[in-house]
């Protein structure tokens, strides 16, 4: 008979393997890609894999060689950046006015909004490429903007109204009381107290900015294309390819990795911070 | 002192302003083009091109083969103007070329020497005798195998094996318990997958898509001997799992010794033997793809080619480097920067030398198939359209596709093949009465 003392280390003991299976399996693709990206081609290939073999750095040397590494990561950090802030400027203003000044159509204007992420993105690849054309954005960092901005929104209007419905509407009062204008009510006084809830916002929306795929391979080429694109020019259906393909994957997942891990307090805080709401 | 100065200033804007109205007078071609060997040497040479000529700048879009064919298919259709050279197979430059969609390569350069392209090249890039694009790279299908296992089975491979011939082999090369297969074939669903294979493999067999009345045959004797065929010696002498496999993991297989036998595209030839990434590379031996009752159609024909969309703005030099990429002038440059073994295969007669013979061993069979192949007559009947390995109409990718899925199904187990060929039957008939195409 276990002592409750027993029973709760037990307890921890198991949650912690649990736990550390769960993270193991989700990081070892990633551990493999940055695995076969120091192969050579012939090694990459091998069965049984190879755990045990010369490391090279060849991959990475032939990817900044043949595709300019940077030019595609600066598109990436511009298009991200540039998407969150513009998303971020919409948002908060949305926000704002639906927590604050809710009328009775604002949960079902909220479900519209997201349900527009219902849509399969090639249902309007056509219109929105004859867009692009018709203004001259083709293969420009703007229309990528303006699209992940529209992406997005939906997501980033939900999180944000999440966390301004937890701040008490007596703080809001009480600056007003003592003559705030609205920026000011929101510049000193709401913003600061839902930061945290801000920047996971901010955190997720980069991500998401970061990993999109379907847009930037279809409307840009070669001026604008970001690391998502880069990625697809090592793909071949025609030649072996996997360690140059792990490569350029491990460079291109290594910024929002190192991000991510860097704030990964500040992301999880805010992200449970309105899921257990 | 302040002259001094003053004339610095002056010479500084002057560089300034001379570099700006360089950058601006120069030509840039925005080229789209795939992700292989031969394209990314391609790129790699391209900067002797842009030395020749100052005035043009280069700047590439590489993509996966499926990416670029959606991406190029967008902006051609939607007149976008954002390339200037895209890289294009046989089924594009058909269906673009009539559609107006590409410009007509006219007027080449006196030196580019049209007739040395192989005539099954040029035709299957032209409609109605006009050329829509240059080929950079040709391509058919041939027999791999090892020469060790055959020789240690005491099997001889005849010159033009027949497909009953090839399961006799595989069957006595099967060893799956020392992880060796009789045989691998595509089995990845695609109508550029295992639809390429499958369909040589029909025709040999005497086997069409359509007859002349655009009605599919699926349920005839020939596509039920042939699907039976492939499906059995698939499932008893292939690799496990090979309804997953398309041409890069059978590649991945041969180089690591699974497969005794291999039939692919002849661009594998310089992969196979190539002993940075073969294990084998010294074991295989090349012939002709199999046939069995007709030789017709029973080897691919595939064209990777260079065409100019007619929404470019620089039409001019965009016909200067297609040209140039396409030439002799480009294989020679080839040859003596990379060697004789890399120079683009398929396209030109030149290119066959006895210099180039010796030093790629896969040559030979490359060269004869394809001046046998014969886009316009793929099968033992007669048929309405044109293509070896697919059926040149707007709507092949899709019933291709579908039909892929199917003969993957039927590969896996899901269903019987009879039912599998009623089932293809049915829906290509609906897809195409759908086209209006059945008279």
């Amino acid at each position: 008979m276990l002592t409750l003392k027993q029973s709760r280390r037990l307890n921890t003991t198991l949650v912690g393997i649990a736990a550390w299976t769960v993270a193991l399996l989700l990081f070892f693709p990633i551990f493999w890609m940055l695995l076969t990206s120091l192969k050579t081609e012939i090694d990459a290939f091998a069965t049984p894999p190879q755990f045990i073999f010369t490391p090279t750095l060849e991959n990475y040397l032939h990817i900044q060689d043949r595709s300019g590494y940077f030019r595609y990561a600066w598109n990436s950090v511009t298009i991200s950046f540039g998407a969150t802030a513009l998303g971020m400027l919409i948002a908060i203003p949305a926000a704002y006015s639906m927590a604050f000044y809710e009328t009775k159509r604002t949960k079902g204007t909220l479900l519209w909004m997201l349900s527009t992420k219902m849509l399969p993105p090639v249902g309007v690849l056509v219109p929105i490429y004859l867009l692009a054309k018709q203004f001259g954005l083709l293969d420009s960092r703007s229309v990528l903007i303006v699209i992940y901005t529209l992406i997005n929104l939906p997501i980033m209007v939900w999180m944000i109204y999440t966390y301004f419905k937890d701040v008490p509407r007596d703080i809001l009062e009480a600056a007003r009381m003592d003559g705030a204008t609205i920026f000011q009510e929101m510049t000193r006084v709401l913003l600061p107290i839902s930061k945290g809830g801000l920047a996971s916002t901010v955190l997720l929306s980069l991500i998401l900015c970061w990993n999109e795929a379907f847009w930037s391979l279809n409307l840009t080429s070669a001026n604008a294309a970001p690391l998502t694109a880069l990625i697809a020019s090592y793909s071949s259906p025609e030649g072996l390819f996997w360690a140059k393909l792990s490569a350029v994957s491990t460079l291109a997942c290594a910024p929002i990795l190192i991000f991510g891990w860097i704030s990964q307090k500040q992301l999880v805080r805010g992200l449970s911070f309105g899921a257990v709401k | 002192m302040h002259i001094g100065k003053t004339l610095l200033g002056t010479a500084c804007i002057g560089t300034v302003c001379l570099v700006l109205a360089s950058t601006a007078s120069a030509e840039t071609l925005t080229i789209a083009t795939v992700n292989n060997a031969d394209m990314i040497r391609m790129q790699r040479l391209s900067k002797t091109f842009e030395q020749q000529h100052p005035d043009i700048n280069l700047n590439w879009v590489v993509l996966e083969e499926n990416v670029l064919r959606q991406r190029l298919t967008t902006d051609i259709a939607t007149q976008g103007g954002q390339f200037d050279v895209l890289t294009i197979g046989m089924y594009e430059a058909s269906l673009w070329g009539a559609k107006g969609w590409l410009e007509a390569m006219q007027d080449l350069p006196q030196n580019y020497e049209l007739d040395d392209v192989f005539p099954s090249v040029r035709e299957g890039l032209s409609v109605d005798g006009t050329l829509y694009a240059l080929p950079f790279y040709a391509e058919s299908s041939m027999t791999y195998y090892r020469t060790d296992l055959f020789e240690a089975a005491g099997i001889e491979m005849p010159e033009r094996p027949t497909w009953t011939q090839m399961a006799e082999f595989a069957e006595k090369l099967h060893q799956p318990d020392k992880d060796q297969y009789g045989i691998c074939l595509r089995g990845k669903a695609g109508w550029g997958e295992n639809m390429a294979l499958v369909t040589t493999v029909a025709n040999a067999f005497g086997a069409r898509w359509f007859d002349e009345k655009w009605q599919p045959e699926f349920t005839g004797e020939e596509w039920t001997k042939a699907a039976n065929f492939y499906v059995d010696t698939l499932r008893k002498y292939g690799p496990p799992g090979a309804s997953s496999n398309g041409f890069n993991e059978n590649l991945a297989l041969f180089n690591s010794g699974k497969c005794a036998m291999w039939v692919d595209a002849t661009v594998a030839g310089s992969f196979v033997t190539d002993t940075s990434q073969s294990r084998v590379a010294d074991q295989v031996g090349f012939t002709f793809a199999p046939h069995e009752t007709t030789e017709k159609g029973s080897a691919w024909l595939y064209s990777w080619s260079l065409a100019i969309p007619a929404s470019s703005k620089n039409k001019d030099s965009a016909k200067a480097f297609t040209a140039w990429a396409t030439s002799k002038e480009y294989a020679e440059l080839v040859a003596k920067t990379d060697g004789v073994a890399n120079v683009p295969p398929g396209t030109r007669e030149s290119t066959y030398s006895d210099e180039y013979m010796k030093a790629a061993p896969f040559a030979r069979v490359t060269l004869e198939s394809l001046k046998q192949a014969d886009p316009a007559d793929p099968s033992a009947k007669k048929v309405p359209y044109v293509g070896i390995q697919l059926v040149t109409i707007p709507e092949f990718q899709a019933i291709g596709t579908q039909v892929g899925k199917m003969f993957a199904a039927a590969l896996t187990g899901q269903m019987p093949v009879e039912q599998m060929l009623n089932a293809v039957q049915q829906s290509t008939t609906r897809e195409m009465k759908r086209a209006g195409y059945p008279k």
